[in-house]
């Protein structure tokens, strides 16, 4: 899968299903501070992506992930290495 | 001891979705029963059901506020929200005092099913996301609208079965006169969907008029042939009479009674013995006589035993001439909400100068002969009634409000 079309589809989920602002989506932005994402809207996400892109994130691989460029390049690596 | 007075009413029911709505179906005695086609698809026996209107609440909560909330905390954050303006209580004033919430609801069955179907589907539980633990516990209401509204003071839910709006109100009522509160949100919510109602309609206790659903619901009358389940919520504002002339609100009436008994028996069946005792503990406990009550909103759900075994506890304190009316036959049953249902209710007539109809009462039976239902719309002033509620396991509510 191409990497703007994950973005594209990571994008429309945070914005549809998360309801964070369009305005405040951008690929430096802190997954917790500036997206206020927290550790239920986690368990959603977990939800969502399974849905979207068919694997399961994995509680440790998300450790290290603070940017959502960070987390566009972890979902891309993972759909694409299937 | 506090005097404890309602400052604030909301409603969310098979009637309407607000106060005016639900006052003007009353008077007409209108039904809000009718058929959810789908549950033929799952075997009930009875594909009848109060019928309302889904709420659409995207607008006025987060995501965050919202993914936690089954319907009946929908109906029941509605039902608050008009229940605050009607008290003229604000966030400010929330954020500022300490103020409790106590609700009563006994199930919440549909987010367990759907998380239980994604277990099976997934085999892993981490896919059933995040909301579904808050929809899923009984106490679903009272966690939902206290993080909504910021509540600071008692927090929990009364699980009494088919009384448990009715006891929420008598505990938030001994909490205040005690001083340990002076405002409580009271009142109590009932989802509607088949998932939540299948083992009740196993038991063949709903009727299956299929063919005339808005005269299905026929409390007392020698030919009803069941109940049929109803739901939405309701919501009071109860605080000490100090705190509601100290903040200058409209006081619309005063709680002086809480009667409750067990009937120590059967699990389903109930008895007269133990109805009678909850209705003579409200009257000692509100200090007045029998001939004192102008009114009775009963339990009656156009069951066969519980409708005959209401009438002979009702003659046995109140005689043959107190009017008495079952609601419930407009609104079907209303379960965990009905007993904050019926107070609203009876406060709407009580406003209104009337008494609402039993409607479908066509002809007595043995003991509904006896006691003074109400059939049709009567116009009367009415100053002080008792509303009964009582439950599986026998547990027994009930409640004397005076007007002011």
């Amino acid at each position: 899968m191409e990497k703007q079309v994950i973005i594209e589809k990571i994008n429309k989920f945070l914005i549809e299903e998360i309801e964070i602002e369009e305005s405040d989506i951008s690929p430096e932005a802190s997954l917790s501070k500036d997206l206020g994402i927290d550790s239920l809207d986690f368990v959603d996400i977990v939800v969502i992506v399974e849905k979207t892109f068919g694997f399961k994130i994995k509680g440790e691989d998300m450790k290290d992930i603070k940017t959502l460029e960070m987390f566009y390049d972890y979902v891309e690596q993972k759909v694409n290495q299937n | 001891m506090n005097r404890v007075v309602i400052t604030g009413m909301g409603i969310y029911s098979v009637l309407g979705t607000n106060l005016n709505t639900v006052a003007d179906s009353l008077f007409k005695g209108k039904s809000g029963i009718g058929i959810d086609e789908n549950r033929a698809n799952f075997g009930f026996r009875s594909k009848l059901t109060g019928i309302i209107e889904k709420p659409d609440i995207k607008n006025l909560l987060s995501r965050r506020m919202r993914i936690g909330m089954p319907e009946q905390a929908e109906y029941a954050y509605l039902a608050t929200i008009e229940a605050f303006k009607n008290a003229k209580v604000d966030q400010d004033y929330l954020d500022k005092n300490i103020v409790g919430i106590l609700y009563g609801n006994d199930s919440s069955a549909s987010a367990v099913i759907e998380g239980w179907e994604i277990m099976k589907e997934k085999k892993d539980t981490s896919l059933i996301g995040s909301g579904s633990i808050f929809k899923s516990m009984n106490s679903t209401v009272t966690m939902n609208l206290s993080v909504i509204f910021k509540l600071k003071g008692i927090n929990f839910t009364i699980s009494g079965a088919c009384a448990s709006g009715s006891h929420a109100i008598g505990i938030a009522y001994l909490l205040i006169q005690q001083g340990l509160q002076d405002m409580i949100v009271v009142g109590g919510a009932q989802e509607i969907n088949a998932e939540s109602m299948g083992s009740f309609d196993g038991l063949s206790a709903f009727s299956v008029r299929e063919n005339e659903p808005q005269k299905a619901s026929r409390p007392f009358d020698r030919d009803r042939d069941g109940l049929i389940p109803g739901g939405g919520a309701a919501t009071l504002i109860l605080e000490s009479y100090e705190n509601a002339v100290k903040r200058g609100a409209n006081i619309l009436a005063e709680v002086v009674g809480y009667g409750f008994s067990s009937n120590g028996e059967h699990i389903s069946n109930p008895n007269v013995e133990g109805p009678t005792r909850s209705l003579e503990l409200a009257l000692k406990n509100a200090n007045l006589k029998s001939s004192d009550i102008d009114y009775v909103n009963a339990h009656a759900t156009s069951t066969l035993v519980g409708d005959d075994n209401e009438a002979q506890s009702l003659f046995n304190v109140f005689g043959s001439k107190t009017p008495v009316s079952s609601t419930k036959s407009m609104t079907g049953h209303e379960m965990w909400m009905g007993g904050a249902s019926e107070i609203i209710y009876s406060i709407l007539m009580a406003q209104n100068n009337f008494v609402a109809p039993n409607i479908n009462f066509e002809n007595p039976d043995e003991f509904s002969s006896k006691i003074n239902i109400i059939p049709i719309t009567k116009e009367m002033k009415m100053k002080t009634f008792l509303s009964n509620s009582f439950g599986f396991g026998g547990t027994n509510s009930s409640l004397i409000v005076k007007m002011l």
